[in-house]
């Protein structure tokens, strides 16, 4: 399952990346594979979603949470 | 001032690095660039307890030493470049304790730079209410390296932290953290032994961006080109290997040194703050409040001391013209160089408190839920969520706000915010529409609260930002994006504004509009006095003797003679003669030469308008005595046909030219500063010249 097809509120775990770009840039903002991630809420109009990892909130597309795969 | 010892300060974003710094240095710091680039660069000195003196240059904030933004690449070019007389000493690693695991990151990577190095650990405060425990000493010895507990905000630990600096060794004590020379070892070794470096994470970082260093020669930048073919070198991959290896090291030492309470996930207080700020509904109605109340204040607040500088200087020009021999040096002074400096000076008030609104904002982490609410919707039209700062930072003057666009990290975002942002109606614009609409447009109520004359400011406010939204959406469709653009951005925990902060950001905004936007109107508005003071062949001096005769200085009361000899002078101006030159080519737009004038000497600055205007039509004193201006150009006739010359069409005709041009001669040259290219500020030049006048022409035509 995709990071961007999970619900609000719903928890995953990192599992890997499908794109090796944005992998890099996910992993130094430590997002990295065994991570657990919880999605805190989705943008007003629907984009970008803001999640919860490593600890602290980060900010990101959906277009680049489909990169995102979950256990 | 000389410094004994050279200190960097690296971190990642919100982690209190500025915090630091300020607590470090205080008011004793200055803001230059880094050789070559426009980077801010800030340096400071602070005092050590032996007495030696330390300076302390602030690096922009970074995850890491690969960077995502022009900003995030000086960082390793500063920490890298032996030769330069820049490079640091000691580097201070401040590290947020409340997430340490990713703030190791570029710990690891800077001290495997082998740079001596400190560690600073800050917000040990939080992480304790977070439930983290950290054994400082264990992790101390894990790293080699000393580790300082500080709280900066609360300005905890930061003598301690002075000391750590003075005893700091000059060689480079911490542990290796990973096995860099696996990660490319044929690249890494040849790299080493042709150019002589011994460190093997240097000569990969080398590889990696050898393309943006500057110290770095072309055939030796060739050369490194060559040996990544040779050892298929994959940047990308190298890279996100050399990350997992780091966050390897990082599990292992964080294992028995740091402790977390397992927490049962409750709601913290940042987020039931984001449900509402970020709220479908009541985001954006918030959002367009503290705009509202942002607006209002910059207006309301200003007003006062605005006053105080026009009246300082009005007092100074008149102490020169008393006490300096009178004479054209005097003349240019008082009218050239007096009067170009206060047109600056006065927008210092309201930049100020714009840039506090602007610290604020994002001190507290609401930028950062504004950017992540509007992306979508900007992206739309070709910009990005971090456009919204520049936008807004556009009302009061475009010049700082388009400094501020260097935290977008994707080049076309940028780019589009740059061209669009003088579109925005910056403060300079306000007084030359507040005269017009005076003019033209009724003081009457409509419905209740409404003002007929305040729905046309706000019209030509929406305007602006229409036209902005508009030009980007076209620009999206022609230029071509150089690379992918991402949004990966942290959302910072909400917190209380640190006002010292803000007051230093007022500072040193107000203080870096004043100098940069300074020295050009300056140098402009005495060409322009030179322009307006002096014309072809002996034509003033005719002037002064046709009104030297007595048919002139018995009938005519002395003051007003004096007027009406400055603006028959003005005509006869090299200036006037340019606005008659040109008055063909602006009659479309309603314009007669004089207003042509005003355009050419508005030039640079378009706040030029209304005092031009006000000599034009031969008031006494200046732009502060708008009232009489406004008379004397409502009751200006058109000599040929009787009518009056400003009609609604000609007041309206010449607001949009005003809304649409570059009349800015400060913007241009930070354009040119920001992009370091001439074409950018050529072309935008050019569109908005054009779009000015075509507007102008299709208003005139209209409302004629």
């Amino acid at each position: 399952m995709k990071l961007s097809q999970l619900k609000v509120g719903s928890k995953g775990i990192v599992k890997e990346f499908t794109d090796l770009e944005m992998s890099i840039k996910l992993m130094e903002m430590g997002c990295l594979p065994g991570e657990e991630i919880k999605v805190e809420r989705i943008a007003p109009m629907g984009d970008p979603i803001a999640i919860n990892v490593a600890g602290y909130q980060l900010s990101l597309r959906m277009r680049e949470a489909s990169t995102i795969i979950l256990l | 001032m000389k410094a004994d010892i050279r200190v960097a300060l690296v971190g990642n974003p919100n982690t209190g690095k500025s915090t630091l710094f300020n607590a470090l240095t205080g008011l004793n710091q200055k803001i230059g660039n880094f050789p070559g680039v426009t980077v801010d660069k800030k340096t400071g000195y602070c005092s050590l307890p032996d007495g030696r003196q330390a300076e302390i240059v602030d690096l922009p904030g970074t995850y890491s030493l690969y960077p995502k933004s022009r900003d995030e690449s000086i960082v390793f070019s500063v920490l890298a470049d032996r030769k330069s007389t820049h490079t640091p000493d000691l580097v201070v690693v401040i590290l947020d304790a409340s997430n340490l695991k990713r703030n190791l990151l570029l710990y690891t990577q800077v001290a495997d730079l082998k740079i001596p190095v400190i560690v600073a650990l800050n917000m040990m405060d939080l992480a304790k209410s977070g439930g983290i425990t950290i054994d400082v000493n264990a992790f101390a010895k894990k790293l080699g390296v000393h580790v300082v507990p500080i709280a900066a905000r609360k300005l905890e630990g930061i003598d301690k932290l002075k000391e750590a600096i003075s005893y700091a060794s000059k060689l480079a004590l911490q542990e290796n953290t990973i096995d860099v020379s696996t990660i490319a070892p044929q690249l890494i070794a040849q790299i080493g032994e042709e150019m002589q470096i011994e460190n093997p994470y240097f000569a990969l970082q080398l590889a990696h961006q050898h393309e943006h260093l500057t110290f770095l020669s072309g055939t030796e930048s060739d050369r490194i080109e060559e040996l990544e073919h040779i050892h298929f070198f994959h940047s990308q991959k190298a890279q996100a290997t050399e990350t997992i290896a780091r966050y390897n090291y990082i599990n292992d030492l964080l294992y028995d040194t740091v402790h977390k309470a397992e927490s049962a996930d409750s709601e913290t207080v940042s987020n039931r703050i984001d449900k509402v700020l970020t709220h479908k509904v009541f985001g954006f109605i918030i959002f367009f409040a503290i705009l509202m109340f942002m607006f209002q204040a910059i207006f309301a607040w200003s007003a006062y001391p605005m006053g105080l500088i026009e009246d300082l200087f009005v007092w100074v020009e008149g102490l020169v013209h008393d006490h300096l021999p009178a004479g054209p040096l005097t003349n240019l002074l008082s009218d050239g160089v007096l009067s170009g400096l206060s047109g600056v000076m006065v927008f210092i008030p309201q930049i100020a408190i714009l840039f506090a609104f602007i610290s604020i904002l994002e001190d507290t982490g609401y930028m950062a839920r504004v950017t992540f609410m509007m992306d979508k919707l900007m992206r739309k039209v070709g910009l990005n969520g971090k456009s919204v700062v520049p936008l807004i930072g556009g009302f009061a003057c475009a010049v700082p706000s388009i400094m501020s666009t260097r935290t977008i990290e994707n080049w076309k975002d940028r780019m589009i915010t740059i061209m669009v942002t003088p579109l925005v109606t910056c403060s300079a614009r306000l007084p030359i529409y507040t005269l017009m609409i005076a003019l033209v447009v009724p003081n009457k109520n409509v419905w209740w609260i409404f003002n007929w004359q305040g729905l046309a400011l706000t019209a030509m406010y929406v305007l602006s930002l229409v036209s902005a939204v508009v030009v980007a959406f076209v620009m999206k469709l022609i230029l071509k994006g150089r690379e992918r653009g991402y949004f990966i951005m942290e959302l910072p925990v909400y917190r209380m504004p640190r006002w010292n902060n803000v007051l230093l950001t007022m500072y040193d905004r107000s203080k870096a509009f004043v100098v940069q936007a300074g020295k050009v109107i300056i140098a402009v508005s005495v060409i322009l006095w030179v322009l307006a003071s002096y014309g072809p062949g002996n034509r003033f001096e005719r002037i002064d003797q046709k009104y030297s005769k007595p048919e002139y200085t018995k009938t005519v009361p002395a003051a007003d003679l004096k007027h009406i000899i400055a603006s028959e002078k003005l005509e006869n101006s090299y200036a006037g003669v340019l606005g008659h030159a040109m008055e063909p080519a602006i009659r479309p737009l309603g314009f007669d030469w004089k207003i042509g004038i005003a355009l050419i000497t508005s030039f640079a600055a378009r706040e030029v308008f209304v005092g031009t205007m006000a000599t034009i039509y031969s008031v006494d004193g200046d732009a502060d005595n708008i009232q009489s201006v406004q008379q004397k150009m409502g009751s200006a006739k058109n000599p040929q046909t009787g009518q009056p010359v400003f009609t609604v069409a000609v007041a309206f005709s010449l607001m949009m030219f005003y809304a649409f041009a570059m009349q800015c001669a400060s913007t241009v040259a930070t354009v040119y500063r920001e992009t370091k290219d001439w074409r950018w500020p050529a072309a935008q030049f050019a569109y908005m010249t054009v779009l000015a006048y075509v507007i102008s022409f299709i208003t005139y035509q209209l409302l004629k």
